[in-house]
């Protein structure tokens, strides 16, 4: 059995994870503070890829990665070209999963109880000691919850990939693609096969992200 | 150690104006909610910002809108006690209190610094314990111990006692005035309670809608408050619109009583105040026909619900206030008020 698309599943997913974690908590973060009209407006905008069929955003993302489309154009100088390759499946798994991390990450933010954050600031502490050991530990549940949902669906992401990078064997083939390739040229037992690893890594991360929280429960009633 | 501020802030509809000064001890921001005092506490740590104005501590600027200055929190060495003490839930008491000393690289120095708070905190044991895990007054002195370590200038405390059982905060409001006079620092507490104001401030700020109506010494403000907003703030019950008539008496308005006062009064005089257990049926002095309408009982004490029979029926009514050893059947006929207990109310 070739191996090829858990390996290209799991890096395509981590990628866009740690991509999407980083990305989503600033936007969570500083929409957080924005005032009302402009988050609603901005809202729209970041969390139309969850409502928009991951084929919606595929054929968008080919309307400005395709190869003779201003940004394509513009990353082929710098000899980057994500039609077709497998880095081009980070950047569709990314904006796939990009709303869950920022929508659950934001909810987190408006809850956090900004008086710890000004607690900090009179006692000298610096705005980023604040964020990263006070905030962001607060938050926890929240960012912690909102990096599992990007992950599980940055590794079940489809629709956008399939668009953008389509299904090469060992360069773009991802377990996804692979199980309908394999069910659709009559190969029952492989598609089969990457079902059951499929589910095998579902629940290996939902496990882990539950011994996780059970262990640190003790920060919290 | 000295505290000037004298800020503007606009926040929707709300104006906040507020001047005021230290002069040593606990000065008290007394208010009903929403008058503009935690906002003030605010502007004074930094974490928000006036509009306009200056806040100057012990000489140096903290901020002034004029010459663009506007130090940040960590820069001003005030010190903060929250409503909710804010202490960080994911770090323990010890890890908390290392928060106040994150500037002292010398590691001697911070063991003997946390322990010394500790000690001063009574904190013994609680070390490692996280915040939920400590009763309310405990968190309050571990949020004390967080500050005091960090040496601030000046304390704010956030009304300190509401988040607390009522039985306790008789003990920690004597607890935190010998922990602030031994610490020995100036603080502003502010607060909605008039006990509170009255136990733990020398001097009190009365604010209304985000304005100050008066700064007193304590005991000078509650003898004589000066105005019909501070006077309510003080608990008095009993509040009628009044004139002068003359240079020692006042006609309370629309009924035609007149009382005998030991201030002179003054020609704007809007109102006066009576407090509930300043009448007494043996006082010749002001004494005048009542009727009795309702009473309620407490644990300790009665009030007696009634009206002058002149008053008209639309106008509120007066409440008496008075131990229950000395209570007397009605009918109740007539009810007296001693000259220097009768308040003259203006603005």
């Amino acid at each position: 059995m070739d191996w090829y698309p858990l390996f290209n599943s799991l890096r395509i997913a981590a990628a866009s994870s740690v991509i999407v974690f980083f990305l989503g908590i600033l936007c969570a973060y500083y929409a957080a503070r924005l005032p009302r009209t402009v988050k609603g407006v901005l809202d729209v905008i970041l969390t139309l890829p969850m409502v928009l069929p991951p084929t919606v955003c595929g054929y968008l993302l080919l309307l400005l990665f395709g190869v003779k489309r201003p940004l394509g154009v513009f990353l082929s100088q710098f000899g980057i070209q994500l039609v077709m390759t497998w880095q081009g499946g980070i950047l569709a798994a990314s904006v796939v999963a990009f709303p869950l991390m920022y929508r659950t990450a934001r909810g987190a933010f408006e809850s956090f109880d900004q008086t710890l954050a000004y607690a900090g600031q009179t006692l000298g502490l610096s705005n980023t000691y604040i964020f990263w050991r006070v905030r962001m530990p607060a938050c926890r549940q929240g960012i912690l919850a909102g990096a599992v949902l990007a992950f599980a669906r940055a590794l079940g992401e489809y629709g956008a990939t399939s668009m953008l990078i389509g299904y090469t064997p060992g360069k773009t083939a991802t377990i996804s693609t692979t199980v309908y390739q394999l069910w659709r040229t009559n190969d029952e037992t492989g598609a089969l096969r990457w079902v059951l690893v499929n589910l095998a890594i579902s629940a290996v991360v939902l496990l882990a992200v539950n011994l996780l929280e059970d262990r640190r429960k003790g920060a919290r009633p | 150690m000295s505290l000037l501020v004298d800020i503007q802030r606009r926040l929707g509809g709300f104006r906040l104006n507020v001047q005021f000064e230290t002069r040593g001890g606990v000065l008290g921001l007394l208010g009903p909610s929403g008058c503009g005092k935690s906002m003030t506490l605010k502007c004074i740590s930094g974490v928000e910002r006036p509009d306009r104005g200056a806040i100057i501590l012990d000489g140096e600027t903290l901020f002034d809108s004029d010459r663009g200055v506007n130090l940040p929190p960590q820069r001003r060495r005030i010190g903060y006690l929250f409503q909710n003490y804010a202490l960080f839930p994911n770090m323990t008491v010890r890890q908390n209190i290392l928060c106040g000393l994150h500037s002292e690289r010398d590691q001697t120095k911070r063991k003997t610094e946390l322990e010394k708070a500790v000690r001063l905190c009574h904190l013994e044991g609680l070390e490692e314990h996280r915040p939920y895990q400590l009763s309310g007054g405990q968190q309050q002195r571990a949020a004390l111990a967080r500050i005091l370590v960090n040496d601030p200038r000046i304390l704010l405390l956030d009304e300190p006692f509401s988040a607390l059982d009522s039985h306790l905060r008789d003990k920690l409001q004597m607890e935190l005035r010998g922990l602030l006079a031994r610490f020995g620092r100036d603080a502003v507490m502010v607060t909605h309670s008039r006990d509170e104001a009255y136990h733990m401030c020398s001097r009190i700020a009365v604010m209304e809608s985000g304005r100050l109506l008066t700064v007193k010494d304590t005991k000078a403000l509650f003898a004589d408050p000066g105005s019909a907003a501070a006077c309510l703030l003080t608990g008095c019950k009993n509040i009628v619109p009044a004139r002068k008539a003359g240079a020692y008496e006042a006609e309370a308005s629309g009924w035609g009583v007149r009382f005998q006062t030991i201030q002179p009064v003054r020609d704007d005089l809007k109102a006066i105040g009576i407090r509930a257990h300043s009448f007494n049926p043996m006082i010749g002095a002001n004494a005048f026909p009542v009727e009795y309408l309702e009473e309620m009982e407490e644990p300790f004490e009665r009030i007696i619900v009634f009206r002058y029979q002149n008053q008209r029926s639309d106008s509120p009514p007066l409440w008496w206030r008075l131990p229950k050893e000395h209570w007397m059947e009605p009918p109740l006929t007539v009810l007296g008020v001693r000259p220097e207990d009768v308040l003259l109310l203006y603005q």
